[in-house]
């Protein structure tokens, strides 16, 4: 043991970094010390991971910066005190809602908290919206694995929870014969192990196939089975239809600390009461290692890889087919692609993402240079796009260990607690089969202490309202007939009616603010910006809930639209 | 109840002062008239332009843009021309006999066949992404006109103190407004050197009210996790890159952006009208028929104009033409372009002049930057159509000149600027 923590501070010596303080904590590496650099850090934790401990606990602070506190939810209650569910899933992402639905295959008492105001607020709603085909991972990892599988799975969840889902296939380029060389084997051996399909494509056969391609690339590297979907429509999907299983969600609910008793949770504590659940899963994203040092068990140190990604409007869709990326070979078998461009199921654009160290959990801010660089390295791989061409952009934060690997497994120490963390890219075209195993080992786990039963009353089927703009003229025409509001168009970028809205606001996670309404149905995704829209939201949002129209925030609570006014007409 | 079926001479996308004025006109010289609005009540943008200065051309009076509005409204009405509201275009094609437009509201989905479309579907504005402001993105980033329509229709507050990034018109017509109601209007911020709008608003709702215009100075940066706390304001080089020495903080609750506007033409493509990069509107004659036979466009859809009068004259000059094509249905016409210098103007309008049509013709343009004392000269040929002074030009200002007789002679004509 001894020698394997001389080797760790040998390798960070080398690198440099002087005045760490290595220790080992039940078989993980803790790195200690202060440096005022932090990708430096980042390299810290990246090289003591090649030693093969359990997994590095990182806590070489960065010299003047103190961590912000977590952006956390301003009520404070007692809706959840005394409840005693049999599985508390904490954090609402793609993650937490997928394994929240898997679960409520079982007759399960089920509550899902999240600190946001709605699911899919983090990571789930920040990403492109692509189901890897899996070839971007190592066989043998359970990144590796999870992927391929949960690639799999999605023709038919999409289909059950009525979400459209394409697979428009992806394309690795290269502007390198080298590359285009070199990689056959490796892709040969990785569709092979990882049982991926995939094939190269020459010159001719790309421009075919992709005729605005510019003349960057020179080949490609083809995965039909790559597909495309909305994150967050999918994430709301899974979160309502285990509602609509039974499964309760608690938004705006954060959790602040846990009892642990003899390696077993016997109390989790929140701002809206103290619940003792049977069984705690940890879906935190970016805030998982936090989660996991409440019940005294960590063993892993998130840190957050912020990405940066660009919108182009729906006119330039048809452009491009597939999603495709080109990539030099420094970056070719990287934990990171270094992005691309690719349709999105909804006919826009999507550049990037791009992929950056930084300290900050929760800071969704974009910066101009990022973007730029973005945009500089992205546009030209396709004739016709243009700068001008960006309606909007935004930015998310990975969940990234050191170890750059998935967490899915039942904690060490503590009986009943279940980690589904470190889930980075690719978490979206894993989270079906991740929530599979979570669920297994979260069976296995209650077993021990309860009977569980298959629930034979389960329904994957997901209620469905209309979508008028994906209507034929005489299903529009009987959608309107039963209900005059789906023929009152209120956004007229993306054509969505008055209906949908109300359909939204009374979902089964209601949806009560602009951004939750935005995520479900889209109306201020397209070119004007939500400019003519959210006015009418507003309106309806009052409507339909009884709110004042300064209570009717963009995003939850603190992000009120309106200023309290005497006298006011609502009505006008 | 099943799908209603109608037919049309002109149909009119668009219930505001263009649309109206188009169906007005359509309608006095013969044409079987639908007016096609998206929303709930006629009269376009004008409903919640509260403010005064409407109509001086026009009406010869100053008037409110309600109105002015309802001078248009009340005329239309009392022609009895058929109108839809709440109705929105889902599709358009173009057919055997004309075109087909798909609309759908709240008594089903409507299917028009028309002879004629007169675009009038006015403009959008542009948002803070399209003009790259970074940072985060909390509530309280609004357009100049979702703010107008906030305080205006709604008789809500969106702010209480802001920063105006964009000295557009309705910009500065929101800062004067946000100070009536009693808002603090920390300043307007202008990336260019001079302002975005109209002189008289600059006087009228920034000096009289002591509201600061920052020129040369953009925001770069916003601040505020979920209510906006703060924006970053720097100064700009002549290539109008922040200067990143000049950058400072401004406490705030709201950033109102009035950073420029975009003729809605959704409508239009898909009918396959040509659109000119310079006005983003469609590329007409001077009979305002767009490159596609039958399809006519005018006010802010065809370009953007710094006053309605010029929106409603277009509409009616639209509206005419497309009940005189409903008489004839000629499709061919010899068209020859209207050139100009593109380092003198930022546009022309109209893009061609077709022959056999109508010898009159009104050109609308805009100055590429500011000049003094200039002569614009249209010529056809080496003849002199005509010559006309103006003491400044200015790109924030549109400008007008009339041809009653256009007797084109070559095979193009020319705008040009001369001292």
């Amino acid at each position: 043991m001894a020698d394997r923590l001389k080797k760790v501070q040998k390798a960070l010596i080398k690198k440099d970094f002087t005045g760490i303080e290595c220790t080992e904590v039940r078989n993980c590496i803790r790195l200690e010390g202060e440096m005022d650099n932090w990708t430096d850090i980042v390299k810290a934790g990246r090289a003591a991971a090649k030693f093969g401990y359990k997994g590095v606990l990182n806590d070489i602070s960065l010299k003047g910066f103190t961590e912000p506190a977590i952006r956390a939810p301003k009520i404070s209650d007692h809706s959840l005190e005394g409840t005693t569910p049999d599985v508390m899933i904490i954090g609402g992402g793609v993650i937490g809602c997928s394994i929240a639905r898997e679960l409520t295959r079982y007759q399960l008492n089920v509550l899902l908290v999240d600190k946001e105001s709605d699911v899919a607020m983090q990571a789930s709603s920040r990403n492109d919206g692509m189901i890897h085909p899996g070839i971007a991972s190592h066989p043998g990892t359970l990144r590796g694995e999870m992927n391929v599988r949960g690639n799999e799975m999605y023709t038919q969840i999409c289909d059950e929870l009525s979400i459209p889902f394409e697979r428009w296939s992806n394309l690795i380029l290269y502007s390198e014969h080298f590359f285009g060389f070199a990689s056959r084997f490796v892709f040969a051996r990785r569709q092979r192990l990882l049982g991926v399909e995939g094939h190269r494509v020459n010159l001719k056969k790309l421009h075919e196939i992709e005729p605005n391609i510019t003349d960057k690339a020179i080949g490609a590297f083809e995965f039909p089975s790559s597909g495309v979907l909305s994150p967050y429509k999918l994430t709301v999907a899974f979160a309502e239809n285990a509602v609509e299983n039974g499964a309760k969600v608690s938004l705006d609910t954060i959790v602040t600390g846990m009892d642990v008793e003899q390696g077993k949770i016997t109390a989790v504590h929140t701002n809206r009461g103290t619940v003792r659940p049977k069984a705690v899963i940890n879906a935190a994203g970016t805030f998982c290692d936090k989660i996991a040092q409440m019940a005294d068990d960590r063993f892993f140190t998130i840190h957050p890889r912020k990405g940066h990604l660009a919108i182009l409007d729906k006119k330039q869709g048809p452009l491009v087919q597939r999603s495709m990326g080109l990539i030099g070979l420094s970056q070719a078998f990287s934990d990171t692609k270094g992005g691309g461009v690719m349709r999105t199921i909804d006919g826009n654009v999507l550049v990037g993402p791009d992929a950056f160290e930084q300290p900050y959990r929760e800071d969704f801010s974009t910066k101009r240079e990022n973007i730029d660089k973005m945009l500089d390295k992205h546009l030209p791989l396709i004739k016709g796009f243009s700068k001008a061409d960006v309606i909007t952009y935004f930015a998310g934060v990975r969940a990234a260990t050191y170890e750059e690997e998935f967490i899915i497994e039942g904690s060490e120490r503590v009986q009943n607690l279940i980690h589904a963390a470190g889930i980075q890219s690719p978490g979206l075209a894993s989270a079906p089969a991740i929530a599979e195993e979570i669920t297994k080992i979260t069976i296995d786990r209650l077993s021990k202490v309860m009977d569980v039963h298959k629930n034979d009353k389960f329904n994957p089927r997901r209620r469905v309202t209309p979508v008028m703009a994906k209507l034929s003229l005489e299903e529009k025409q009987a959608a309107i007939e039963k209900n005059p509001d789906y023929g009152i168009v209120v956004c007229r970028c993306e054509g969505i009616s008055r209906g949908e809205i109300i359909d939204a606001i009374n979902s089964p996670i209601p949806a009560t603010s602009i951004d939750a309404i935005k995520r479900r149905i889209r109306p201020g995704m397209g070119r004007c910006q939500g400019g003519f829209c959210m006015p009418l939201i507003t309106g309806i949002i009052c409507e339909q809930t009884g709110m004042k129209p300064s209570e009717v925030t963009k995003s939850g609570e603190g992000s009120q639209l309106l200023f309290e006014k005497d006298g006011v007409n609502v009505n006008a | 109840m099943s799908m209603l079926k109608l037919n049309y001479d002109v149909i009119v996308l668009g219930g505001g002062p263009a649309g109206l004025a188009a169906a007005i006109s359509a309608h006095k010289n013969g044409a079987k008239v639908l007016v096609i609005e998206r929303e709930k009540k006629l009269g376009g943008i004008l409903k919640q332009c509260v403010h005064d200065g409407f109509g001086l051309i026009y009406f010869g009076e100053r008037l409110t843009g309600p109105e002015y509005a309802g001078k248009f409204i009340g005329e239309f009405l009392s022609l009895g021309i058929d109108y839809k509201i709440n109705a929105f275009v889902t599709d358009a094609k173009k057919d055997d006999d004309g075109f087909e437009i798909t609309v759908q509201s709240a008594e089903g989905m409507l299917c028009c066949s028309t002879k004629a479309v007169v675009i009038a579907c006015g403009c959008r504005e542009r948002t803070s992404r399209q003009v790259f402001i970074h940072g985060d993105r909390p509530a309280g980033i609004y357009t100049a006109g979702t703010a107008q329509y906030y305080v205006n229709i709604l008789g809500q507050m969106p702010t209480k103190r802001c920063v105006i990034l964009g000295s557009g018109d309705i910009g500065m017509i929101m800062a004067r407004r946000l100070t009536l109601e009693g808002a603090s209007v920390e300043g307007v911020y202008e990336i260019k050197d001079t302002p975005a709008g109209l002189a008289r608003n600059v006087h009228q709702c920034l000096r009289d009210f002591d509201i600061p215009l920052h020129l040369s100075t953009t925001v770069t940066n916003v601040y505020g996790e979920k209510r906006v706390e703060a924006v970053e304001v720097c100064k700009v080089d002549k290539n109008m890159n922040p200067i990143p020495e000049t950058a400072r903080r401004i406490e705030c609750d709201a950033l109102i952006l009035s950073v420029g506007l975009l003729p809605e033409n959704e409508v239009a493509q898909m009918l396959g009208v040509h659109l000119d990069p310079a006005t983003k509107g469609a590329v007409v004659d001077q009979t305002l028929m767009t490159n596609v036979p039958g399809v006519f466009s005018c006010g802010n859809a065809l370009h953007v104009n710094d006053l309605v009068d010029y929106v409603s004259r277009s509409g009616e000059d639209a509206g005419k033409s497309a009940a005189e094509y409903c008489k004839n249905l000629s499709t061919t016409s010899k068209k020859i372009p209207v050139e100009y210098d593109k380092s003198k103007f930022l546009y022309v309008v109209p893009q061609h002049y077709s022959i056999d049509y109508d010898a009159s013709m009104t050109i609308y343009f805009r100055a590429r930057s500011e000049f003094k004392n200039q002569r614009v000269c249209v010529r056809s040929g080496n003849v002199e159509l005509i010559n006309k002074k103006f003491r400044n030009l200015t790109p924030s200002e549109m400008e007008v000149l009339t041809l009653k007789e256009t007797n084109a002679v070559g095979d193009k004509i020319t705008i040009t600027m001369e001292d």
